[in-house]
């Protein structure tokens, strides 16, 4: 057998907040009518989770989904267990017009946590991250610094991002120049 | 001379000395002090040149607005040029040196220029720079980069590092002066989120140095307090050393936070550049006071009274020893006073209104201060340094009444309020006749989408120069702010303030009124580009009306302080010249930033290693450790070829080229695009998008196809796979995947919008490795796993297995004519594939090969590359490609405009092949040339080469060109000449070298 490599091999940098690419991640995009019965069922059973609102996300213990736009959700699962849930989700979807395909190596996955990590992704996205306006359950594609992310908060002081595998390195890079030390900007009051 | 008083200066700390240089001799100054006071603290009167007279120049003000005190900063990897040293925090080991001079500060050859000042007028450039042309190069081009000055450039890599912020604010505030405070609190109070920015380290304002009472305490315990009430509530956030640079659509804002520059080299960005979006923007952005125009007012030593005061009261220096102070308001007389309070002699206070002023003129006269009414200055003399000044009568000519001996000048032509801000996204100006300033007119504000005003203006920024006046109307700037933010305001009680007892001011824009043009001449409006009432007049003569052309004209404001000192008395100036009133002139347009911020907190953290991103493929660590030379292909990464040790790159592509004909290559593919298609209108999109048929392929197959755009010009190609009934894999060009996807997304979400059709960017999913050569599927056959015979796997067929025991898509396709697989695995099965395969072809002789090798292949096929043989202008029907043209279908894109007249002309060049006649390579981008020459006198051409290469396979230069009926003149040998001065000849052929016939890819 072979060993699977995630974008950066679970990288790491400490600087005001600390920055780690999580490995290998189970996703599946599914575009549809994301109103129609038949896609919530085979959603809602593919992610173990709720529907998500709009610019919101749900968890579970083993997945969850997010809302990515009007016709696209996304959804989370561990790496291992995709093949299956994406056949899964077919199987249910068949004969509707849906389009479900799996992305999870199309992406990198990164954490960002400690006191200072909404400060750190709010140098590089625009986004209100202050924990009034962004607090666990929400989710935004947004753009970081060149490239297209997506990021939810795990809770007050972590957060999460997905951004194209290819941009990995250089999403490393900008997040650790975010985190560099000495830059705390302290602008964000507790939630 | 100018030096530290023995007392005073709340804002220096005494027991912290600190060293620095000035044009390299050490100086010392105090914890607390700017550049501008330790200079002035050292008796450095003189600290630049002007910008075309090198005219000798001192501090003139005190913070943002001066214009003369600029100076180099730093050195080596911390210079940097035009520094203001009125806004330049002291610290220890600053170094520092004057700009403008040469050889040096105090004797500089370019002085001369004042000398000829009679022939360098008003829009001089304009009217010498036109005859005659030939003095272009060798006269006004070596002499305009002598004189034209300011800071030198940087030669080294800036060692700091910026960054970016976003934030969000309910109510952002610009200014931490009185009226700013007063106004965060009002807006706080509310429960609104407000952000209070400062451009200076401190909060207050100058309200401390002019005084005054509220609530019966000293301002500065008022200020005090109000600072700590507005740190103690949580949804306002205070930042000093931040300056509100510019106000833009949708209440967007950009701060400047300067964080290091005052203790470089600690760690941490040196500069923040604040993103903002506030529902409401408070401009608390105060006054500047105006300077008098009289003759010399540029001597070194002449400063605005507001300055002189707070050089005093805040740094405990003094510019001069015997003041004499000219003012055309009441306000001047808190300079005379507070200087007089700290042992400094003020010899006459020249007021040029004839009945004086009010109160303070009462108090500096009790303190036994001369005041002269209705008088005026006639001159200042002294090069580098005041030492006289006449006095004249105000409404005279200019002769001198009296002739006094002094070492500095103070003066005060009134306040113009701060409505830099308030005007940048198109807030409106009124003139307010009593003040004689503009300020903001409240009835025409910046309006945000809704129509409704998103910028409230307070304080001295809003015309009110009395500190009873100011608090009142901050507080409700702040209420209404908060209101309209969507909070409700609190209404917060009175407070005592003492109230304003000041005589009206007079405008006086000549001193004296009636000058003679010998006084005129020598009265400065803008010091930075030494425009002088004058030139502004000559403009005026010479019939300039506009208030923007005549700047332009004069330079007047074009300085690098954008003429904060200069415009209103250069408006007022060509009004009266012009015999206009001064709101009918008008004003020149506020543009942000409203001071220079650094190229470097523009670009944020996008420096170095991630000044854009790089996109690596799964296998990118692999070809950088085995030899990859890297090619960029749009932001990705490409090897061109892997070079070995001992070779040059051209042998490696040579080496490459041949391997694939006669063993087996590998490719890194994964760059193309791989767009999934899916639904029950995809057959019928996909027939829109390419010029061929697609719905009709069968699943498990393959097909090329050719797209382009609505006026048929090719934008893109590649290989479609049909996965399933409903489902299509379409493969674009590297550069394509983003572009064809958002090109097909547009098609169906503004035009197609009910065709049930679903995209879905896969081409990261996968690591795309082409296996190429004879010995391809003996090579893929040792890793085992899914038949690849012909009779399972036939080209332009796909299949889904496993090869070894990786999951793959495996495509029967080939840009090269050789038997090709591409495989698709998933990318995190990339490396682990590629491995596999360069173990199991190691006795196979296989290789990677890079994209150089690829195009060599390709070309040897006559296979076209979209940004080769297409640049935007090239239609299929030119590249010979009618056989990808579906003849059957009613429409696609592109169609319509295939059949215009002059994409049907017959004399379109088309694609053919060329051979040199000598084996030699064509130069890339070389024309064919043709007989005679045009109207231009350049030679006639009829065709140009597109793809040019030496070929390995077939041992000479080949390459693809468009010439002019290029398919009906096979044989015909035409010529390219090249830059080298060689003529190359090249032979008309087919554009495909290599296995014709097709038989190679398909065994």
């Amino acid at each position: 057998m072979f060993d699977l490599q995630s974008a950066l091999a679970n990288a790491r940098f400490d600087g005001i907040a600390q920055i780690r690419e999580l490995g290998l991640q189970g996703m599946i995009t599914l575009r549809g009518d994301v109103a129609a019965p038949v896609l919530k069922k085979a959603a809602t059973a593919a992610s173990g989770t709720a529907m998500p609102g709009q610019r919101k996300a749900v968890f579970s213990d083993t997945g969850g989904m997010a809302w990515m736009s009007p016709d696209e959700l996304l959804i989370l699962c561990p790496y291992a267990e995709v093949t299956d849930r994406l056949e899964a989700l077919t199987d249910a979807l068949a004969g509707t017009h849906a389009l479900a395909v799996n992305v999870s190596d199309a992406r990198a996955v990164f954490e960002v946590s400690g006191p200072h990590a909404r400060e750190v992704v709010a140098k590089l996205c625009p986004v209100d991250l202050s924990p009034q306006a962004f607090s666990p359950g929400d989710f935004r594609r947004t753009r970081m610094a060149q490239v297209a992310a997506a990021i939810w908060a795990d809770d007050d002081q972590t957060l999460r991002i997905i951004c194209f595998r290819s941009v990995a390195r250089y999403v490393f890079g900008v997040l650790s120049v975010a985190a560099q030390k000495g830059s705390e900007v302290g602008y964000f009051q507790a939630g | 001379m100018s030096q530290r008083l023995p007392k005073g200066g709340r804002l220096i700390d005494r027991s912290t000395e600190m060293s620095f240089t000035f044009n390299g001799q050490t100086l010392h100054g105090y914890a607390g002090d700017t550049l501008a006071s330790a200079l002035l603290a050292n008796d450095r009167m003189m600290v630049g040149r002007s910008f075309k007279y090198h005219r000798p120049r001192g501090v003139v003000a005190s913070g943002a607005e001066e214009p003369n005190a600029l100076i180099n900063m730093g050195q080596g990897s911390r210079f940097e040029p035009n520094q203001r040293a009125t806004t330049t925090e002291l610290f220890s080991g600053l170094t520092a040196r004057s700009q403008n001079h040469w050889p040096s500060l105090d004797f500089d050859v370019g002085a001369v220029n004042a000398h000829l000042s009679r022939f360098l007028p008003a829009g001089f450039y304009y009217k010498m720079f036109i005859h005659p042309r030939s003095f272009w190069k060798h006269v006004y081009e070596p002499f305009i980069r002598q004189s034209a000055g300011l800071g030198q450039a940087p030669t080294e890599r800036d060692a700091d590092t910026y960054e970016h912020f976003y934030a969000f604010a309910d109510v952002l505030v610009i200014g931490g002066g009185i009226a700013g405070l007063e106004a965060a609190r009002a807006a706080g109070a509310s429960g609104a989120k407000v952000l209070v920015l400062e451009q200076t380290a401190h909060w207050g304002g100058r309200a401390p140095v002019d005084g005054g009472h509220v609530g019966g305490r000293p301002v500065e315990d008022y200020i005090d307090s109000l600072v700590a009430e507005l740190q103690a509530m949580e949804n306002v956030t205070l930042r000093s050393r931040c300056m509100g640079a510019g106000v833009y659509d949708h209440g967007y804002v950009l701060g400047y936070e300067r964080l290091n520059d005052h203790r470089p080299g600690q760690d941490g960005p040196r500069h923040r550049l604040w993103r903002i979006r506030a529902k409401q923007i408070v401009t608390a952005t105060g006054a500047i006071e105006r300077p008098l125009s009289f003759a010399g007012n540029d001597v070194p030593g002449v400063m605005l009274a507001s300055a002189m005061r707070d050089y005093v009261v805040n740094w405990g220096v003094t510019p001069g020893q015997r003041v004499v102070v000219a003012t055309n308001n009441d306000d001047a007389y808190r300079t005379a006073i507070a200087l007089k309070k700290a042992g400094v002699d003020v010899l006459r206070i020249l007021d040029a209104r004839e009945t004086g002023g009010g109160a303070l003129m009462n108090t500096a006269r009790d303190m036994g201060i001369r005041i002269d009414c209705g008088r005026g200055i006639g001159k200042v003399t002294g090069g580098k340094r005041v030492k006289k000044v006449q006095i004249c009568a105000q409404a005279g000519a200019g002769g001198a009444l009296e002739e006094i001996a002094c070492d500095a000048v103070a003066m005060s032509g009134g306040w113009s309020p701060v409505v830099h801000l308030w005007s940048h996204c198109g807030g409106k100006l009124l003139w307010d006749g009593d003040q004689a300033h503009f300020r903001p007119d409240p009835s025409r504000a910046p309006t945000g989408a809704d129509g409704k005003p998103f910028v409230t203006v307070a304080g001295s920024a809003n015309g009110h120069l009395g500190l009873d006046a100011i608090l009142p109307d901050a507080g409700e700037a702040g209420r209404v702010a908060a209101q309209a933010a969507g909070f409700k305001p609190k209404r917060a009680a009175a407070v005592a303030v003492d109230p304003t007892t000041e005589a009206p001011m007079e405008p006086v824009w000549m001193m004296p009124a009636q000058a003679r043009p010998a006084l005129r001449a020598k009265a400065w409006l803008d010091y930075q580009n030494d425009v002088k009432v004058s030139d502004v007049r000559l403009a005026a003569q010479e019939g300039y009306e506009s208030v923007e052309h005549t700047k332009r004209y004069t330079t007047l404001g074009m300085a690098t302080d954008q003429g904060k000192l200069s415009n209103i008395n250069g408006l007022a100036t060509l009004a009266d010249a012009l015999g206009e009133a001064i709101p009918n002139v008008g004003t020149t347009t506020f543009r942000p930033p409203y001071t220079p911020i650094s190229m470097g907190s523009i670009g944020g953290e996008a420096r170095g290693a991630v000044f854009q991103p790089v996109r690596e493929t799964p296998m990118y660590g692999w070809h950088d450790s085995h030899g990859a030379d890297w090619e960029p292909v749009g932001q990705w990464r490409r090897p061109y070829a892997y070079v070995r040790p001992g070779e040059t790159t051209h042998d490696a592509v040579m080496r490459e080229v041949r391997n694939v004909r006669e063993g087996v290559g590998m490719l890194d593919a994964s760059t193309l695009g791989k767009i999934v298609v899916k639904g029950p209108d995809a057959g019928r999109f996909l027939d829109m998008l390419y010029t061929n048929m697609m719905s009709t392929l069968k699943p498990g197959k393959c097909r090329y196809g050719l797209m382009c755009s609505e006026n048929g010009f090719l934008i893109d190609d590649g290989v479609v796979a049909r996965i399933d009934e409903d489902t299509f894999l379409c493969h674009t060009t590297t550069g394509g995947a983003d572009r064809i996807h958002a090109h097909m997304e547009e098609w169906l979400q503004t035009e197609w919008w009910d065709w049930q059709v679903y995209t879905a960017n896969m081409t990261e999913q996968y690591a795309q490795i082409a296996v190429v050569g004879p010995k391809a599927r003996v090579l893929l056959e040792k890793l085992g796993g899914m038949d690849l015979s012909k009779e399972s796997l036939a080209f332009m067929e796909w299949r889904d297995g496993k090869i070894g025991s990786f999951d793959a898509r495996v495509y029967r396709i080939s840009f090269s004519g050789e038997l090709s697989y591409e495989i698709a695995v998933p990318a995190s099965q990339g490396q682990a594939f590629w491995d596999a395969l360069m173990q199991a072809g190691a006795d196979l002789g296989v290789m990677p090969y890079g994209t150089e090798a690829l195009h060599i292949l390709r070309a040897e096929k006559g296979f076209i590359m979209i940004g080769d043989e297409t640049d935007g202008t090239v239609i299929p029907q030119d590249l010979g490609l009618n056989w990808a043209i579906s003849k059957k279908k009613t429409d696609y894109l592109g169609k319509r405009a295939q059949s215009r007249d002059h994409m049907t002309d017959p004399t379109r060049w088309k694609l053919v092949g060329l051979e040199t006649v000598d084996g030699s390579v064509i130069p890339d981008g070389a024309y064919a040339v043709a007989e005679g020459t045009n109207a231009n006198g350049q030679r006639n051409t009829q065709g140009r080469v597109t793809s040019t290469y030496h070929s390995p396979t077939l041992g000479k230069g080949i390459a693809m060109g468009l010439v002019l009926n290029g398919p009906d003149r096979m044989g015909e040998v035409i010529d390219f000449p090249g830059t080298d001065g060689t003529v190359y000849k090249a032979k008309i052929v087919d554009p495909v070298f290599y296995d014709k016939d097709g038989e190679k890819q398909n065994v």
